[in-house]
């Protein structure tokens, strides 16, 4: 059954304005819309002129990531049916420098993920006839929920910690660093230290733990971090018992 | 971007974590005791003084001084970070030197037998 | 290049949502945490003879006391709960290839906490 609401979007064209504004738009949408439905219909059907990012449509690439009263979401799967306010507001995800209208830059997200080297580290590359790396269904559960994310960047739109001071490292990246720390075929947790054991890295984390709760991919970026402040803790902890092995 | 691992953190982590964790467990219960037991009148004053002139009882509650200080440390100083007052946060020797003077400061109460 | 617009986080950003106001009183019960060494302290000085025990004594059963007792104890069972609740994501723990129920862990630490309790209250009231 079609019905009737007004989406308040962000708005920000920076040919022509230097102060950002909220416009409104009139629709009329269907029982199954979601947000990125209606954003595409106001720009298909009422104005051209509006700016925003997406690709699959189904929640696996990422890209459409706005925030939706005051919630960062997936906007192709965040159903209008859903709220029921007045008006639903459309903005940028927060902690990110504005393009125009709803998109953001994403440039410092991109430099930091390659900075935890996520990449199976090995100290020594085995020959190729030697075979693959194998791995058990058990060994592959540790690190698996970790390995689900899709660089949406909801996780650094919900985190204060980040949106403070954006030196930060930041959750997915930190996340994606536990995950091969606990791969059973990874050797690079020692590399990664620095990194991820710097005053920017973990021990920024103050658990505010809205990461985890806005992921679309339940991965759970907080607990990773807690998990990589005690066992790097504990290493350290060792070292001083067993000086000579550890960093 | 060059990172170097921070020397201090898993130190004051592990203070914070174990004193978070022994005042989780403890606080309330001794809370309790001495802000509801006591002023209801279930607690004689010279069984109370025995108890804490205990040697054990001091040893217990030194290290828990000593936890709690850390532990308020470290998470009163990262709150202040939140807060916006960052700047307050980098004087790191503030806050876990106050937990220092605090925890000597119990030791010696303890030696006054 | 196009002009980029930046929008700061204010100082008030905790008291814009629900779950970010929780988080701060969360890491606020530390101040009690702190409040109440002093106390601790003054105990362990006072215990030495029975004239200054008898000040701290009356101290505890006197008004001003309670009322911060009060605010303490407050801080002190939220404490308690949010570092129970968070307890599993720190403490991942695996038997036998499986994941232990991260539910196991809230009820076996919570468990922990009534029995140390009553335990503490035992030894001073009994
Ligand atoms: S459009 Fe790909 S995740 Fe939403």
């Amino acid at each position: 059954m079609p019905e009737q609401t007004v989406l308040e979007v962000y708005r920000y064209l920076p040919d022509e304005e230097t102060e950002p504004r909220f416009q409104s738009y009139e629709i009329t949408y269907r029982d199954s819309w979601v947000v990125l439905d209606a954003l595409d219909h106001i720009k298909t059907e009422i104005d051209p002129t509006l700016s925003f990012r997406w690709s699959c449509r189904m929640g696996v690439c990422g890209s459409c990531g706005m925030t939706v009263n005051g919630e960062p979401k997936l906007t192709c799967e965040t159903f209008i049916r859903d709220y029921n306010t007045e008006t639903i507001k459309i903005e940028p995800l927060a902690h990110f420098p504005v393009i125009r209208d709803l998109v953001i830059n994403m440039q410092d997200f991109m430099e930091k993920l390659p900075t935890v080297s996520p990449w199976l580290i090995t100290d020594e590359d085995k020959p190729l006839e030697a075979g693959e790396y194998l791995q058990t269904p058990a060994q592959m559960a540790r690190y698996k929920r970790f390995s689900m994310c899709i660089n949406c960047m909801l996780c650094y739109s919900a985190c204060p910690v980040y949106g403070l001071n954006s030196l930060f490292t930041g959750p997915a990246a930190l996340a994606l660093a536990e995950r091969y720390n606990l791969d059973s075929r990874d050797e690079g947790t020692q590399e990664r230290s620095d990194v991820v054991t710097a005053h920017d890295g973990i021990w920024r984390c103050t658990y505010v733990g809205e990461c985890t709760k806005v992921c679309p991919k339940d991965v759970d970026p907080a607990g990773a971090i807690q998990m990589l402040k005690l066992s790097y803790a504990l290493d350290w902890a060792k070292s001083l018992v067993l000086p000579g092995r550890g960093r | 971007m060059t990172a170097k691992p921070d020397k201090t953190a898993p130190l004051f982590w592990l203070l914070f974590a174990g004193g978070g964790t022994a005042s989780a467990m403890l606080l309330p219960a001794m809370v309790f005791v001495t802000g509801v037991a006591v002023p209801a009148g279930w607690v004689a004053e010279d069984d109370l003084m025995a108890l804490i002139g205990n040697p054990l009882t001091r040893l217990v509650v030194v290290s828990l001084v000593f936890l709690f200080l850390f532990h308020w440390a470290h998470r009163f100083r990262y709150a202040l970070v939140d807060l916006g007052f960052g700047g307050l946060g980098k004087q790191a020797w503030l806050f876990y030197g106050t937990a220092l003077a605090g925890t000597g400061l119990a030791g010696l109460a303890a030696l006054r037998l | 290049m196009s002009r980029e617009l930046t929008h700061p986080l204010p100082r008030s950003w905790w008291l814009k949502r629900p779950p970010y106001f929780r988080f701060m009183m969360r890491e606020l019960t530390s101040v009690a945490v702190f409040a109440y060494t002093p106390l601790l302290i003054w105990a362990l000085w006072s215990a030495a003879d029975a004239a200054s025990f008898s000040v701290f004594y009356e101290f505890l059963r006197g008004p001003l006391s309670v009322w911060l007792h009060v605010v303490v104890l407050v801080l002190a069972v939220y404490h308690t709960g949010t570092w129970i609740a968070l307890t599993p994501s720190v403490l991942v723990l695996w038997r036998n290839d499986e994941q232990v129920d991260p539910n196991l862990i809230t009820g076996t630490t919570a468990m922990l906490f009534l029995s140390v309790s009553v335990g503490v209250v035992w030894l001073v009231l009994v």
